[in-house]
């Protein structure tokens, strides 16, 4: 008599499909990973730094007011201190006194932390891009996470910013080659803080976040 | 730092502030407040010397958002330069176009048509309730009456920007005034739309008030803080509701009687005393004399064309003059200051902006009050960065 042969294990069980993580939800089973239930409570309660530069943060408080009301979002805790913010709203015009200041204030924030670079100004200068007071964009200096277009954006334009902010949380991995800075130890996150120099910022950039162009090059015509 | 270095501690204001050195009094203090600070309105710096809590001396630092509007406003053209008056005092660009349109007018002789000096009047003065509603709600807040009266504020400010935003398209930099006229001729339902603002407005002025103006708290927070002499005030060159709190009679739009000011029938507050309640209190009652003026512009605007046929846009160049235009804005004095050499582009552009003009003053104010008092003089002399550093 010999005995039955156990059945072997699968080597790798298949994963559970999302229609069976229906299932188990409804028999009171709730099925998720680190990684996702990380990144809900993350970006369900981004608290932005209470920071207003120019135009564009009247907009930010009126976001945050009753008509738009930004805690829909999970974000209307805007803390004074960089210390307790997770998030910084550049809204406005960037000048090249106030930039040191946003730099300094961006390295105060602890890790996670996110920027949003709100209207045209704080992108790319704007409409005072001419000026020779003006920073053409504040990601020549510290990375930013989403642009808002506009001049000001309207406050909708901001939560549109937001929920894409959100989006992009709940999208980084926790672990592996791809995961988000605050969570690796090979890269530095402090950005450099530039000074007065003879004629400019110094550094004027922060190669590490943004490179210029390629100059355009003239091709003859064949 | 030692007290000497202070000398004289008596202000033009005529506060006299003492550093005592004994047993419980030890040195003074230097406070940065600002560039970031959520009550400096913006990007504003004060450099604050404390004895204990007592201010001995305040140091305004400026220029954090300065953003060469007069160097951009001399490289491009007349009318290019209508947007960037928008972005000066960000909360009132109805009045900023106008007072430009205004000095440009006069450069160039241009008549504006009696329609379009209505629809001024009457988006000037719905720049003046916004501008005073946010201003007491933002005060409220500088108080640490944190959210409500700002929320009030903000949604009556909602109402006024929906009407802005109907009329020119856009909710904040309205862009709006032309040389000669306004863009666009308002439709008759925007004018209704405006009518049941004015209509509601009254309404919410008094909520606002039986909430705010008789509490306990905000009178004993700014009764006689942050008091102003008339003669400093005149001579410092203050203007707007901060020069009216102090009691003295001085509104551009009696005084001049530019536009069609002169057809209606409305008053001028005063202030007896020049302290911060008394600046809040002249807020509250311009709204209701801008809310009468609303009314009786609403009642006799007239038809008729919105631009003077003969204004050019493109290729605009007056000939060679200068003239300097002013209105009352809701701050204060806003003038603009152009000469022309009969290029497309002005030789000189000026701005005399208000709040800047009335922040010289802040020093004089504080002197003597606490650090926190620092907060609400500073809020009530409502200033807005873009125009102070420009």
């Amino acid at each position: 008599m010999s005995e039955p042969a156990p059945t072997p294990a699968p080597a790798n069980p298949a994963p559970l499909t999302d229609a069976e993580r229906d299932e188990l939800r409804r028999h009171g089973i709730l099925l998720t990973s680190l990684q996702e239930i990380y990144n809900w409570g993350r970006s369900r309660s981004i608290w932005p730094l209470n920071f207003g530069l120019a135009c564009c943060a009247i907009e930010m408080i009126a976001a945050s007011m009753a008509r738009f009301d930004i805690s829909r979002f999970g974000s209307e805790v805007f803390r004074p201190s960089p210390r307790q913010a997770d998030l910084l709203i550049v809204s406005g015009t960037v000048t090249k006194k106030m930039a040191p200041q946003v730099i300094r204030l961006w390295n105060q924030m602890p890790e996670p932390k996110y920027c949003i670079a709100m209207g045209a100004c704080a992108i790319s200068g704007g409409p005072f891009k001419q000026g020779y007071n003006v920073l053409k964009g504040i990601d020549r200096f510290i990375p930013v996470d989403i642009y808002i277009p506009g001049c000001p954006p309207r406050p909708e334009a901001l939560l549109n910013g937001l929920v894409q902010l959100q989006a992009k949380i709940q999208g980084q991995p926790i672990a592996g080659p791809d995961a988000p800075r605050h969570l690796r130890d090979d890269i530095n996150c402090d950005c450099p803080v530039p000074e007065f120099g003879a004629h400019d910022l110094e550094p004027s950039q922060n190669p590490t976040v943004w490179q210029p162009p390629a100059p355009l090059v003239r091709t003859e015509k064949a | 730092m030692s007290v000497s270095d202070l000398t004289p501690l008596s202000s033009p204001a005529g506060a006299q502030v003492r550093a005592v050195h004994d047993e419980f009094h030890g040195d003074l203090l230097e406070v940065s407040m600002g560039p970031h600070h959520p009550s400096t309105h913006g990007v504003f710096r004060m450099i604050v010397t404390l004895d204990g809590e007592t201010i001995v001396k305040l140091k305004p630092v400026f220029g954090y958002l300065h953003r060469n509007h007069e160097k951009l406003g001399e490289n491009t053209t007349y009318l290019a330069s209508m947007p960037y008056t928008d972005r000066l005092d960000y909360l009132n660009s109805m009045t900023n176009n106008w007072a430009y349109a205004v000095a440009v007018e006069k450069l160039a002789g241009l008549a504006v048509p009696e329609r379009a000096e209505y629809v001024r009047v009457i988006l000037a003065e719905m720049t003046r309730l916004l501008n005073h509603t946010c201003l007491a709600g933002f005060l409220m807040q500088d108080c640490g009456c944190m959210g409500t009266p700002l929320m009030y504020a903000f949604r009556e400010r909602e109402k006024i920007l929906d009407l802005f935003e109907a009329l020119s398209g856009s909710r904040m930099m309205c862009n709006y005034q032309r040389f000669g006229g306004c863009r666009v001729d308002p439709s008759p339902e925007w004018i209704a739309g405006v009518r049941q603002l004015v209509e509601a407005y009254g309404p919410f002025l008094d909520e606002f008030e039986a909430l705010l103006s008789g509490n306990e708290i905000i009178m004993a927070r700014t009764q006689g803080v942050g008091r102003l002499a008339p003669e400093l005030a005149v001579s410092a060159g203050v203007t707007g509701p901060v020069l009216r709190a102090t009691g003295v009679a001085h509104d551009l739009r009696k005084v001049d009687a530019y536009g069609v000011y002169p057809k209606f029938d409305f008053r001028v507050p005063l202030g007896d005393h020049g302290d911060t309640y008394d600046r809040y209190m002249i807020r509250i009652l311009e709204m209701r004399e801008s809310i009468s003026i609303l009314r009786q512009a609403l009642a006799a605007l007239p038809g008729g064309p919105i631009m003077d046929p003969k204004a050019k846009l493109r290729g605009f160049r007056p000939k060679a003059g200068e003239a300097y235009g002013r209105i009352e804005g809701p701050k204060g004095e806003i003038g603009f200051y152009l000469i022309s050499d009969g290029g497309p582009n002005p030789y000189r552009y000026r701005v005399r902006p208000p709040s800047f003009i009335n922040l010289t003053i802040l020093e004089d104010m504080c002197l003597g009050h606490t650090v926190a008092d620092a907060v609400i003089i500073l809020g009530s002399v409502d200033i807005v960065l873009g125009e102070v550093d420009r």
